[in-house]
């Protein structure tokens, strides 16, 4: 297993992908933390895994496939009702693309 | 009658008998509510004008039937006061996930199983705290404050589904639903005395409950007896279209083949389960309640399933990794509030998994926890080819004090080291209280094979038959 021997510019670099805005007070004390959590994982080098298959389902289950039957779909307005950003009966988004 | 310590049959002899009303149920449980909330703090919402006004509905229908046995019969939990842990959607009711970002969320659809438990005939009395997303083994990790132990004020009741077992053990309703990822149910039933159940993966629908490990939840129920427990997996059994992972394998009537006894079968000890690390006075109880299932002609096998060590390990590579995809879903926009309203568990896991799946990392982390769960799970399989049910501790340590793993997220994952093993093999596992050290409840889990809840229940409901731990009840009227 890698260095688990976490960077504040790798904590920072993570929470930019999985869109978290933390303190730097925070950002240390996750460090630490995440460091620590890492370092336990080194216990699957043990392991010898090469001839082993991974599983992501365990009851296995594959191809599940339905009926393609029209069912009625939610309602605009139900679908909006939870949403504290409406504007003219649609989500209002930031802007993801730039102009050009 | 001391109405809010009832099993469901109980309960729904009395009402079948006419000796008290659903109204009158309910506002046992409501009154209890009133008076331990404030204690314990076990629910976030509270039902009360639903619940009372369901109650009347009931009440008339059973006056007005004919056949009341019939209308049992079709109605399996009719007048059961039941508490939803705050993970399940509910229709018109708040549904937070036990954190600020879904604070003010009112869903418009419900859960599957809600749907279910309601077409039962259960009357829903308030939504129960939680670890926030269901990300905890106490649930001090909570938005909404930590749950109190009922048996101790001072200590956590286990968790994540912490309200729902709280709520439960002190009599604010006569059943409770938990989800099951990593010990969520069992652990907290342990805690609390209670009985805990975690279905197999795919057994119960997970359609509309907040989604935390996909691979992993399971969903699950506390109950005062394995009977009880029996009733509603019947209840909430089965395939659902909406959620692919239900197969469609017919679900027994597990009431009906619960007394069959256990004579002849083969329980697994698992010596990884009873190693340097478990509380001595909880392993001599575990140890006890073996004696007392061999008394009933279970024969006891020694087994081993090498490689639980590396099961923790595994599950907190996984489960973050699934944790922060299902997270994603929350941007604020069509519903909740700001990713900013995250607290610091859940942005832990977010990160833990945004880093395990990142470039670089996914074959070192991810895959070799994928590979080494396939070994886990192997194990298991080797085992049930020499037992029918595999039978150990829930927990390693007693309920522990409030506030006293805060600051230290590994001791807190290692609370769960007896559970996991279960869900990463996707195995169906029921905790049943076993006797009591320095006045705390124990639990032992009884593990079966893959849609084996039948076995499972057997050998629990056994037990019950011939001890009364599971009817000691904490001290609530003394509470000041």
């Amino acid at each position: 297993m890698k260095n688990s021997k976490i960077t504040i510019d790798q904590v920072k670099h993570i929470t930019k992908l999985a869109k978290l805005d933390l303190k730097p007070t925070e950002i240390e004390k996750f460090r630490s933390q995440l460091a620590e959590i890492l370092e336990y994982f080194k216990i699957l080098d043990q392991v010898d895994t090469d001839k082993v298959e991974p599983t992501s389902q365990v009851t296995g289950l594959s191809n599940v496939y339905d009926n393609d039957i029209e069912l009625p779909s939610l309602s605009a307005a139900k679908t909006l009702s939870g949403s504290k950003q409406i504007q003219n009966g649609m989500f209002k988004t930031k802007i993801v693309v730039t102009k050009i | 009658m001391n109405l809010q310590n009832l099993t469901i049959s109980q309960a729904q002899n009395g009402l079948l008998k006419k000796i008290f009303s659903v109204t009158e149920l309910v506002k046992t449980c409501i009154t209890n509510i009133r008076k331990l909330e404030p204690k314990i703090n076990a629910l976030i919402t509270i039902c009360e004008k639903e619940a009372l006004e369901r109650a009347k509905d009931e009440d008339i229908k059973i006056l007005r039937y004919k056949d009341t046995k019939r209308l049992f019969f079709e109605k399996p939990l009719l007048g059961i006061p039941l508490v939803l842990k705050d993970l399940y959607s509910t229709k018109g009711i708040k549904t937070t996930a036990g954190s600020q970002v879904l604070r003010d969320y009112v869903p418009i659809y419900d859960a599957t199983v809600v749907k279910r438990l309601k077409e039962a005939g259960v009357i829903i009395v308030g939504k129960s705290n939680l670890d926030a997303w269901a990300h905890g083994s106490s649930g001090e990790n909570s938005d909404f404050g930590p749950t109190r132990n009922l048996w101790n004020l001072d200590l956590v009741p286990g968790g994540s589904s912490s309200g729902s077992a709280a709520s439960l053990s002190s009599g604010e309703c006569l059943a409770a639903t938990g989800t099951d990822t990593g010990g969520s149910v069992r652990l907290p039933a342990s805690f609390c005395n209670l009985v805990g159940l975690k279905p197999t993966y795919g057994r119960v629908s997970r359609y509309g409950i907040i989604a935390m490990c996909s691979s992993m939840d399971s969903i699950g129920h506390f109950t005062r007896t394995v009977e009880d427990s029996a009733t509603i997996l019947r209840v909430t059994a089965g395939k659902d279209p909406n959620d692919a992972t239900t197969p469609n394998i017919p679900v027994p009537d597990y009431v009906k083949n619960i007394r069959q006894g256990i004579k002849g079968l083969r329980i697994g000890i698992p010596k990884e389960y009873f190693i340097a690390g478990i509380n001595k006075q909880i392993e001599a109880k575990i140890k006890d309640a073996l004696k007392k299932l061999a008394g009933l002609g279970a024969a006891m096998v020694p087994i081993s399933l090498p490689h639980t060590q590396y099961s923790l390990a595994v599950y907190y590579i996984i489960q973050p990794a699934e944790v922060s995809s299902n997270l994603a879903r929350f941007d604020g926009i069509r519903f909740g509030n700001q990713r900013s309203a995250f607290s610091a568990e859940a942005k832990r896991r977010i990160m833990l998994g945004t880093y395990t799946l990142s470039a670089g990392y996914y074959d070192a982390y991810y895959l070799k926890a994928m590979k080494v769960r396939s070994l886990i799970t192997k194990d298991f399989e080797q085992a049930f080819k020499k037992v029918d049910v595999i039978a150990a501790p829930v927990s390693p340590t007693l309920p522990w004090k409030i506030g006293e793993k805060a600051d230290d997220p590994l001791k807190m994952y290692m609370s769960d080291i007896l559970t996991i093993p279960a869900n990463l093999a996707g195995l169906p596992a029921l905790s049943i209280p076993v006797g009591f050290v320095q006045n705390l409840p124990v639990g032992m889990q009884i593990i079966g094979p893959q849609f084996k809840e039948e076995l499972i229940f057997k050998a629990g409901y056994s037990y019950q038959q011939v001890t009364d731990w599971h009817e000691k009840k904490p001290l609530y009227n003394n509470i000041k």
